[in-house]
């Protein structure tokens, strides 16, 4: 199976992305292949263990599971937690549904935007946060929300946007 | 005695500190080498007060909220372990009128117990209602759900008994519950608040469930928006698998019944029943045309019961206390209790659950006490992002599934979001069409293509280019998307569009050059 990952893929050069051992996919998808419906919590994991799914793991996921690339790709590609590339080394999603809108959220947003140099689906050039909203983290009586690298933040004032800029640029 | 200090770990506590404020109290423990035990439990769900800290004394548990870590030492300085008096004192939190007012069913457990403590759960009424399901047969357990009246507290309010019905009659060599615990509609939190707060009541509805079709695999999907309620629902799948309330003998019983847990992949969709159903396959998130019933050929082609969170949990009172007993609550064929969530601009967050009945108005003025905001109430929002906007003028509007069908909504998952007089109507009916656009599945053309054009059309009209002809072709749009779309989600996104357009046609009027300039 390890074979599956014959594919060289070069990514503009990027020496980090090509480095993946034969094989460093097979031992992950056999642990999970036996569930009912394997492809999404294989998907989760391989997110889990590297930040993002790597295009050279479809191929192997595909010869695993007995689906063509083409419906991996479109597996991948359907759900919007899937990342196709690393993200900055922290993670900031914010809420950007009604309940937080009735509070102010795109305000939240926007100086959250100023203050980071950067927009939503982007990640800042120095490669330090990613920013991302997201429609509802169920925390809609103590709006807006956020949450900063999984940790959940209620009530997103001035003072939680200072403590947030602060804990991504440290 | 050991004094029990209970401090939540539901995630909206910990949002708002509750973790800092766990880790203060723990701190002041051991300094002043005290008797006393920390308990997580979940909320009780008025989020305002949150963190809520209680503690157990001869009286009764008194609360104290909403507390900082940097309130703690006074707290103990105050003596508060035996109830002392504080600025933070809220006295008996089951007085607390928020509280009293409820009629807690299906979150009866919630905020009191230990979400974990299995033995917290028996003491407090839980398995009572699967000790009963095992003693009985699968088509008296049925008839049971059935009389109950419940109906599916997902949305769509379909009769729960009837679903469990048709599983229950359809031949297969496999069956399966699914539970969606996709709650991906803003101003809805109770399938999160009962899966980190009262864990094994969804767990026992399944197993109910799964007595009651001939099911004996099941799965939850949860969203990966809740980590909590994912890292809360496995654990509690293992201890009830080593309990034997999970396995190959459900509490000692010949019935076979086992629960997994799977995590969304951030497609709001896929709360759609057809498509959680592809998603859980391993699929792309595409909704399926009906028939075929999922109830027919539902997961990997087999019936499946697919009920939504509340539901299931609701189930075991149901078997517990009978189907009289939920039934007698609520009015019309809205029977039994909802869990109503008061959310955004609003003064008391939280849920509340009640009996069918109570109207709008009071729900949003006397319970939640108005706006947060202390502006006067714009508009509501009920059901979610596929949910109408009601103006104040419909507050005498009824929490009744046909009340609000008969005003052009739809109580969906009973999540209520407050807007105070700032709100722009127009900019929240572009925002429907915009969020239709990011989250369709693309399977079918009035939601994929209707939801942009709806966003180019109402970018027109707020830019003030021919706005009569062009709102002519907004409810022209959301008459084919409302017909012809395949699921909710094309064909509900009218109402917060339409319904922000009849009540509000003031916020569609062409716009003054200084207004537009805000």
């Amino acid at each position: 199976m390890s074979a599956g990952f014959g594919v060289s893929v070069s990514f503009g050069g990027d020496k980090v992305r090509g480095n993946f051992v034969p094989g460093l996919f097979d031992k992950l998808i056999d642990s999970l292949k036996w569930l009912e419906g394997p492809l999404l919590p294989i998907l989760h994991e391989i997110q889990e263990e590297f930040g993002y799914v790597p295009q050279e793991s479809l191929p192997v996921i595909a010869d695993a599971l007995n689906l063509s690339n083409a419906e991996v790709h479109g597996v991948v590609t359907f759900y919007h937690d899937y990342r196709r590339e690393p993200a900055g080394r922290h993670v900031l999603k914010l809420c950007q549904a009604e309940a937080c809108q009735s509070m102010g959220s795109e305000k939240v947003a926007d100086k959250i935007k100023r203050l980071l140099g950067v927009g939503f689906h982007e990640t800042s050039l120095d490669g330090s946060v990613t920013l991302e909203p997201v429609y509802c983290l169920g925390l809609c009586a103590c709006a807006p929300a956020a949450m900063l690298d999984g940790e959940v933040i209620g009530r997103v004032d001035d003072e939680a946007i200072d403590e947030i800029v602060a804990e991504v640029r440290r | 005695m050991t004094v029990k200090i209970y401090i939540p770990k539901d995630a909206a506590a910990l949002a708002l500190g509750a973790e800092k404020v766990a880790k203060a109290v723990a701190a002041e423990i051991a300094a002043r080498g005290l008797d006393a035990q920390i308990v997580r439990n979940g909320t009780r769900g008025m989020i305002w007060l949150e963190p809520l800290v209680e503690v157990e004394t001869a009286e009764g548990r008194v609360g104290y909220g909403p507390v900082k870590a940097a309130d703690v030492p006074s707290l103990f300085d105050a003596n508060f372990l035996s109830g002392g008096a504080h600025p933070r004192s809220l006295g008996k939190v089951e007085e607390l009128p928020f509280f009293a007012k409820q009629t807690r069913l299906t979150f009866a457990r919630c905020g009191v117990i230990d979400p974990l403590s299995l033995d917290d759960y028996r003491a407090h009424g839980g398995l009572r209602g699967l000790e009963k399901a095992v003693a009985t047969t699968p088509a008296q357990i049925v008839q049971t759900v059935t009389d109950s009246g419940l109906r599916g507290r997902g949305g769509a309010g379909f009769p729960t008994g009837i679903k469990w019905k048709t599983v229950h009659d359809a031949v297969a060599d496999r069956k399966y519950i699914v539970c969606n615990a996709d709650e991906g509609d803003s101003a809805t939190f109770a399938d999160r608040m009962i899966m980190e707060g009262d864990p094994f009541v969804l767990i026992e509805g399944m197993a109910i469930a799964g007595i009651a079709t001939g099911a004996t695999k099941g799965f939850v999907y949860i969203r990966s928006e809740y980590p909590h309620a994912i890292a809360t629902m496995t654990r509690a799948v293992e201890i009830a698998r080593r309990a034997g309330i999970l396995g190959t003998t459900v509490l000692g019983s010949p019935n076979a019944f086992d629960i997994e847990i799977r995590s969304g992949a951030g497609a709001y969709v896929c709360g759609e029943e057809t498509s959680l159903l592809n998603s859980l396959e391993g699929k792309r998130g595409v909704v399926r045309a009906k028939p075929p019933l999922p109830a027919i050929q539902g997961l990997f082609g087999k019936p499946t019961v697919i009920n939504n969170v509340i539901s299931l949990a609701s189930v075991p009172v149901i078997m517990d206390r009978g189907s009289e007993f939920y039934r007698d609550f609520g009015m019309g064929r809205s029977r039994g209790t909802i869990p109503v969530q008061l959310a955004g601009n609003v003064r008391n967050g939280g849920l509340f659950e009640v009996a069918f009945g109570i109207t709008l108005g009071e729900l949003v003025n006397e319970i939640g006490g108005g706006t947060a905001s202390g502006r006067p109430v714009k508009a509501v929002q009920v059901g979610g992002p596929l949910g109408a906007y009601f103006p104040v003028s419909l507050f005498d509007t009824p929490f009744d599934y046909e009340a609000f069908a008969g005003k052009d909504g739809l109580i969906g998952h009973a999540g209520i979001t407050v807007f105070d007089d700032t709100a722009d109507m127009l900019k929240q009916a572009r925002f429907a069409m915009e969020f239709c656009a990011i989250e369709s599945c693309g399977k079918c053309t009035p939601c994929r293509i209707g939801s942009t054009r709806g966003v180019e059309t109402l970018d027109k009209v707020a830019a003030g280019i021919e706005p009569q002809k062009n709102l002519e072709l907004v409810a022209d749009l959301c008459n084919t998307m409302k017909f012809g779309s395949l699921c909710a989600l094309g064909g509900f996104t009218p109402y917060p569009v339409m319904s922000a357009l009849t009540h509000f046609p003031e916020d569609f009027a062409p716009r003054t050059v200084a207004e537009a300039a805000e």
